[in-house]
């Protein structure tokens, strides 16, 4: 991500901890070298109090078009928060760890791990979730094509699938077959409908034209 | 609303005829929906978001649970200090095995039980301690907390160590047991055999990792416990806990209106589900309690390893003469079935006179095995799909040919007929439809020419154990007063598209569209009982006993009308949403017209699942066929398309029937290329690869885009009234034995151990070279 994760409205003060505020970075080694961050980790090395538990931050969060004003801990992912707080349920819960898909959102229009993004993170950026694709009851078209394709069994990772394609037809409305393999490879599907989610992708790119 | 009779019912295709009550349907002459390609009936709310599966149920005053697990495969538990756990920031219970209220016996087979918190913990993710709690976050902060003193004891994670270590890990030694079958007489097969091949085989450990996390989320409203579980049988689990806790079935209500995935691994309840259960009570709050991912590779079952020997005579028209297959597989720390079902298809799928088996079932520290898809069958298919090719070039056969020559006439294994079998077409269509002889002769003018990438072409073939399903199953099904049709029964649907096949057997029977269809299913409290939606049983169990329910509807209307138009019920006869006489066509009345439907409000039919046939074996059979590159520089396999033939008998959506063939596929893919659990044999026992990151999962540049399902379609009149058997597992059963049959045509190389993959064939081609 571009953004300085710094310049984020954390409440918490001079109270951080070192193992805190690289939690409250919470990007992996990329993000906190590309943050300049690794010259912090061991600047502050002394051990100073972790931010208590139950300790929030205010944050504005801009999820499908609306703005939340919302208490988080700054160690809370966007995913807890959209679940949890907002009850927003659509985006599911598979590994919290970033490895199945199954809590993609768009964050800027750019498919994104919402296990592996803090909600601190994410003030400011426009937050796109499954809800958001649909106008009113009427289906999105990438979601009517994976309805129509039969492209889920369970249905579990579907939300993440349908988000992650919605991602790739924004930044590319006409894929070609690799390209929509690649850009699919980050989700997982246990059911194994990965053929047939390939189908209702390109069924989607021509709903969208 | 409009209530137009064109918007419920379908015209122009008759109703299929009632028969009169006690009498059993005909098989559908025609079908107007069954067998189309139509959209699951329950799509619009997975894919818009809007389906609540367990872990999304939010409840006021909720709060989080999380498990403490033993970190060492073998150990006892001396002490376990809560006192800075309990005083935590949103910490509102915890519990462990002093718990006065976790004193309680957890059945970890029907034999050996074990406290809920057993000291003695026998894997690595065993249960010590929960901890319920505001947040999830607090709530993993308490179980961090929380000091434990272990005794660590010595841990066997191989099977083959295990056996003949003096170490026991429960009394009586390491053997769970030995299971053996045998008929005619192998040594005398062997004397008569031209060729003889003999070799050992092992398939890995496979984790079902499905994606929705095992959990449930629990609320007790004074001595009734409601759970929302993540399962593949809400009977199931309310039995189990209703044991457990030592209440009445009444008082435990489950609930699954969805569930995402479990593959065998969720058809039963969980400790979780207990404990969640005793952190609600305990802190008189709705507890969320879902496990973590890793947690899930721990804890919640798995595939256990097969370690086989197949020694096969054959003779030089093709004919197996002997079968002498062995297996040390692995139960885990618990007696979980450990070679359960692995030598199956060694007695029943080709014909063979000569059979021994002997499968021996080992204790480890690790988690214990549950069922996992088609349980024992990828793995027997690995190694005898394998034989059956080595078979064939030592006598010069194809390997389809030498397939077709062992069809059985029989189930072997049962010594009865099938009702109806399809391997032969599975094989040979499936051969005809992917161009096999073609493409194996391309393949081998391919390789010919050198350079590093080879191709290879193979195929492999399978029966399921069962897929007939049978008693007992409940369904009802309500008309209401304006024709439009309540659905209910308590199987679960996990992906299979069971709501949406059960939709259309409705709408067949009764003649309405499915679109008018409401589903409840998969409730203690509201639906019908149901066995849970595993083993390839629900379509053949429940749609039988959904078209039971509907010509119990349909009887019933015929009643009524009967009384309205002073007919007789034998000269009555439906078209569309009129029923009229046969004998006067003047004589007809709109179902929306009845009179006493109108008064009543509803009319309910009961449908029941009749027997199965007597002394016949139903059974679901398929082939499978795929085309591979392999680069001899890298090991690289790349799977360039595969086809699936499958004989399930009558198709019921083809929609959702090609989807189950396709993941099957990609399943078998995982469990022959990319996945294994890991233990730390030499040091530390623990498991490795507990996550997503190091145990691959196929992803969609894992599999071919070029997947093709041909349905070997063949209604089975005597299966039941719908002519369909199951269809979930042998989709899965013969992938792993096909690539590596074409991996072998490719390279020359036989890969006898899971996972295919660049490591494992570099080793070989080393071998090869060395």
């Amino acid at each position: 991500m571009k953004h300085d994760p710094k310049a984020s409205h954390c409440q918490c003060g001079g109270k951080i901890s070192r193992r805190g505020f690289i939690t409250a970075l919470g990007v992996g080694a990329a993000g906190v070298a590309a943050s300049g961050a690794m010259t912090a980790r061991t600047a502050t090395a002394k051990e100073t109090p972790m931010i208590p538990s139950g300790e929030t931050a205010r944050i504005d969060l801009t999820v499908n078009d609306r703005t939340h004003t919302l208490l988080v801990e700054p160690r809370w992912t966007l995913l807890h928060v959209l679940r949890e707080s907002l009850g927003m349920t659509g985006t599911k819960a598979g590994c919290e760890r970033g490895e199945c898909g199954a809590c993609t959102v768009l964050i800027d229009d750019i498919p994104r791990y919402a296990c592996l993004t803090l909600a601190v993170e994410a003030q400011g950026r426009r937050i796109v979730t499954l809800e958001g694709l649909m106008e009113g009851e009427k289906l999105g078209p990438v979601q009517e094509a994976f309805l129509e394709e039969d492209a889920f069994q369970c249905g579990y990772c579907t939300p993440g699938q349908i988000v992650a394609a919605e991602g790739l037809l924004r930044a590319d409305p006409n894929p070609s077959s690799e390209t929509i393999t690649r850009a699919m490879s980050g989700n997982l599907c246990r059911c194994g409908t990965y053929p047939h989610i390939h189908n209702a992708i390109q069924s989607a790119a021509g709903k969208r034209r | 609303m409009t209530t137009e009779k064109d918007i419920y019912y379908t015209k122009d295709i008759p109703v299929p005829e009632t028969p009169p009550p006690g009498e059993e349907p005909a098989p559908w002459k025609r079908t107007r929906i069954i067998g189309k390609r139509v959209p699951r009936v329950d799509g619009y709310e997975r894919v818009s978001g809007t389906a609540v599966y367990p872990s999304d149920v939010i409840l006021p005053n909720m709060i989080h649970g999380a498990i403490l697990r033993c970190p060492h495969p073998h150990a006892m538990v001396k002490k376990v200090d809560i006192s800075k756990a309990e005083k935590m920031p949103g910490v509102r219970a915890v519990i462990t095995g002093d718990s006065p209220e976790a004193d309680l016996m957890w059945p970890y087979s029907g034999e050996v039980r074990t406290k809920l918190f057993d000291p003695h913990c026998r894997f690595e993710g065993e249960t010590v301690a929960a901890v319920a709690a505001d947040t999830p976050y607090q709530a993993w902060d308490a179980v961090r907390a929380i000091k434990v003193s272990y005794d660590v004891k010595k841990h066997l994670v191989d099977e083959t160590e295990a056996l003949t270590s003096e170490v026991s890990i429960h009394e009586g030694g390491n053997k769970v047991g030995v299971q053996t079958h045998h008929r005619g007489d192998v040594e005398k097969g062997f004397a008569a055999a031209d060729a003889v091949v003999a070799a050992s085989y092992r398939s890995a450990c496979e984790i079902h990792t499905p994606i929705e996390l095992h959990g449930c989320v629990a609320n007790w409203d004074g001595g009734a416990l409601t759970l929302w579980e993540s399962t593949q049988g809400v009977y199931s689990v309310q039995s189990g806990v209703a044991e457990v806790l030592g209440m009445p079935l009444s008082k435990v209500r489950v609930i699954g209106h969805y569930m995402g995935g479990a593959f065998g691994s969720k058809l039963q309840a969980g400790k979780y589900t207990i404990i969640a259960a005793l952190l609600a009570r305990k802190t008189a709050r709705p507890v969320k309690l879902f496990l973590s991912r890793e947690e899930t590779y721990l804890a919640v079952g798995n595939r256990p390893p097969a370690n086989m020997t197949l020694k096969a005579g054959v003779k030089k028209d093709g004919t197996l003469t002997a079968l002498d297959f062995t297996c040390t597989g692995a139960s885990g720390a618990y007696p979980a079935g450990g070679t359960a079902l692995v030598d199956w298809l060694i007695r029943d799928l080709y014909a063979c006179p000569n059979v021994r088996t002997e499968c021996t079932d080992v204790y480890i520290n690790a988690g214990p095995a549950r069922p996992f898809r088609a349980p024992g069958h990828p793995q027997a298919s690995w190694a005898l799909e394998q034989m059956m090719d080595a078979l064939a070039e030592k006598i010069g056969m194809d390997p389809v040919a030498i397939r077709l020559k062992n069809v059985p006439d029989i189930s072997q294994g049962r010594d009865r007929p099938y009702t109806t079998t399809g391997l032969r077409e599975c094989i040979a269509k499936g051969a005809e439809a992917f161009g096999w002889e073609t493409a194996r002769k391309a393949a081998e003018e391919h390789n010919r020419n050198g350079g590093p990438i080879k191709r290879g072409v193979g195929m492999g073939s399978c029966v399921w154990f069962v897929g007939g399903g049978g008693p007992p199953s409940t369904v009802v099904i309500k008309l209401f007063s304006d024709g439009s049709v309540n659905l209910n029964m308590g199987a679960s649907d996990i992906g299979t598209g069971t709501k949406t096949v059960m939709a259309l057997v409705a709408a067949e029977e009764l003649g309405v569209k499915p679109e008018v269809i409401q589903i409840e299913n998969a409730d203690t409290g509201t639906t019908q009982y149901a066995t849970p939606s595993g083993g390839s049983k629900t379509v053949p169990t429940e749609a039988p006993t959904v078209r039971n329910a509907a010509i119990a509807v349909k009887q019933e209307l015929l009643k009524m009308a009967a009384r309205e138009l002073d007919a007789e019920v034998s000269d009555l006869r439906f078209d569309a949403d009129d029923i009229l006489s046969s004998k006067d066509s003047s004589q007809k009345v709109n179902i929306k017209d009845l009179s006493e439907l109108k008064k009543r409000g509803v009319v309910m039919g009961v449908g029941y699942r009749g027997p199965n046939p007597e002394n016949k074996s139903v059974n679901p059979f398929a082939a499978q066929f795929c085309e591979v590159e392999v680069n001899t520089h890298t090991g690289e396999v790349e799977i360039l398309r595969f086809l699936g033939t499958n004989e399930s008998g009558r198709v019921m959506d083809r929609l959702t029937f090609d989807c189950q063939v396709l993941g099957g596929i990609t399943m078998g893919i995982g469990f022959g290329m990319t996945e294994w659990r890991a233990l730390d044999h030499g040091q530390t026992g623990k498991m490795l690869n507990k996550n997503w990151h190091d145990y691959k999962l196929p992803t969609a540049l894992d599999v071919p885009m070029d997947m093709t399902s041909v349905p070997i379609e063949m209604p089975d009149p005597e299966a039941n009234n719908t002519g369909a058997k199951g269809l979930g597992e042998p989709v899965t059963i013969p992938t792993a034995g096909a690539i590596a049959n074409a991996v072998y045509h490719a390279t020359g190389i036989r890969m006898t151990d899971t996972p295919i993959n660049p490591i494992t064939l570099n080793r070989k081609f080393a071998e090869k070279e060395g």
